[in-house]
Parts: structure tokens; sequence; C-alpha cells
């Protein structure tokens, strides 16, 4: 075992800001690509049907004139 | 010429199958994650030159890895959609772009991290971190040309030279810590001297797995987004959101 207790692993011999920063912003990162992502996947997916349904529209429309 | 290969280069059908594959992509990347973690913190032991901040390198390393290989990948699909005019392939091209960039991110990130405690410098313009740099101004400046085109095929072409020019770039990147003397060190990838026991390698190689899974994951969400924008005057777009997006 490397660490003698939880604050000294959180510790990093020192190098805690080093070790953490690095591995917070890898996780930062990727957390943040997977959250936009599907994000971007539900705006996608509500702009398609309301421009589908605003093009039906316009379609029934035209039949009736 | 094989059925199946052409039958999933349709946009309408790989949609579907990357649809089925990502949840075991995020899967298999989670399992590795925490096992390469455990082995990173846990497992390796501390490092009797470079203390516990070494311990960077099971991210640093992987996300170096992946940052030039995703380019050749985006490289490699950009290329061939520009060859044979496959729209499905340069659309998987312009998925990799944005995770490839955030992986020489995180390189070049955690690079910095490390280079301040063991060098006592931030950043220095030596070849492997200049070439790294540029890497990410590649990814950047395929992202911003091919979204500064409204027509999507031109956009396809133009990246596609860009990124095709831009592939020179990664084998100096490998090999700058041999060609030139640089203050980053060599690979640590050598199974003989003191620098890397096994237990190292295997947290690095489990790591680097799994971000290996996570871009593939990322890459197969992203390119069902552009697949949906792309396509969406068609039928299948029109069934498929009539069926609420599933």
């Amino acid at each position: 075992m490397n660490w003698a207790s939880w604050a000294d692993f959180w510790d990093m011999g020192g190098r805690a800001f080093y070790v953490w920063g690095s591995y917070g912003l890898a996780l930062l990162l990727m957390v943040g690509e997977l959250v936009i992502l599907s994000k971007s996947r539900r705006t996608l997916l509500q702009r398609l049907s309301l421009m589908q349904n605003v093009a039906a529209e316009e379609e029934t429309d035209e039949t009736k004139a | 010429m094989g059925i199946n290969w052409f039958k999933f280069s349709s946009p309408a059908s790989f949609y579907g199958l990357a649809g089925k594959m990502i949840p075991w992509f995020y899967a298999l990347a989670a399992v590795l994650f925490a096992a390469g973690l455990y082995i990173s913190f846990f497992v390796a032991p501390t490092d009797a030159v470079q203390g516990e901040a070494y311990r960077i390198i099971f991210i640093h390393v992987p996300a170096a890895w992946m940052s030039m290989f995703i380019y050749v990948v985006m490289a490699f699909w950009a290329g061939l959609g520009l060859a044979f005019n496959t729209r499905l392939s340069s659309m998987m091209a312009t998925a990799l772009a944005p995770t490839g960039a955030m992986f020489t991110f995180i390189a070049l990130w955690t690079g910095s991290l490390w280079g301040k405690p063991m060098w006592g410098t931030w950043w220095v313009w030596d070849a492997r971190l200049t070439s790294e740099l540029i890497l990410l101004f590649l990814y950047i400046g395929f992202i911003s040309l091919q979204s500064a085109i409204d027509d999507p095929r031109r956009a396809d072409r133009a990246g596609a030279v860009l990124a095709l020019v831009g592939v020179v770039n990664v084998p100096i990147i490998y090999f700058s810590v041999k060609w030139w003397n640089t203050l980053h060190q060599g690979s640590s990838i050598k199974m003989t001297g003191s620098t890397m026991v096994k237990e190292m390698l295997i947290g690095m190689l489990i790591m680097a797995l799994a971000c290996w899974m996570y871009a593939i994951g990322a890459a197969l969400s992203r390119v069902r987004l552009i697949i949906l924008q792309r396509e969406r005057h068609t039928g299948w777009v029109t069934e498929l959101l009539a069926r609420g997006g599933k």
C-alpha cells in the first residue's frame, strides 16, 4: 500500500496541486464533453421536430388554399 | 465489393448501428478507467526519483497518444471522404476533431503540471512541446475552417486538405525526443532500465485503453448528431423524429 491514510493520499507527497490539477482537468473536460453531447442531442431533436411540424403545417395550409 | 461494408456506409444504417454500440463503449471506458486509476494510485509504487508527482503520467501519456492517434484516424477518414466522395467518412472526421483537440489540451495541460515540479518550468519551446501545441492549432484550424463553410460537402473537402497536410506533424511529435535534444524525457515505454516497473506500464496501458473506448464513444455520439443534422430532409429522419428520436 502506498498511503498511510486518506490525508496522505490526498496530499500526494506534497504534489497535490499538480497531480489533482491534472486529473481534475481531464475529468472536467471529459464529463463536460459528454454533457455537451447529450444536451446538443436534445436540442437538435427538438429543433428538427419543430421544423418538421412547421413544414407539415405549411403543406396542409397550401392544400386548403 | 463486400455487401455488409456498404450497408453500414450509408448514414441511415450507421446511425442505428452507432446507437447500439455507444453504450458498450462508454461502459467499457468506465470499467477500464476504474481499474486503471486503481492501479495508477494504489498498485503502482512511488517513483524513486520523481516521487508522487510522476502519477500524472497515467493520464498524460494516454492523452498524448490519443491526441496523435485521433489525428491520424481523422486525417484517414477525411482523406477517404475526399478521394471517394463518401459522406459518412467525412462526417466521421468532423466528429473526431473536438475529442482529439480535447485530448491534445489534456496532454499539454498535464505536461505543464508535470514540468513545473520536475523541470522547474511550466513551458519551454522545445521540439516536443512546440509540435504538440501545433497539433492543437491544427485541430482548432480544422474545426474553425469547417464551421466557416456553409456547404457541408465543401467544408468536408477543405477540412480534408488541411487534415492531410497537417498529418506531417504527427511523426515530428513522436520522434522529436529522438531527433532533437529536448527537455522532454524520452519514451518511457522501455522494458529495460528502472524508469518503468511492470505495474506502472500496466496502469498506463489500461488508462490508454480507457481513453480509447471513451474517444470512440464520444466520436460516435457526435457523428450521430452530424448525421441527423445533414440528413434532416430525408424520409428516415422524418420517421425517426415521429418516433421521438429513438
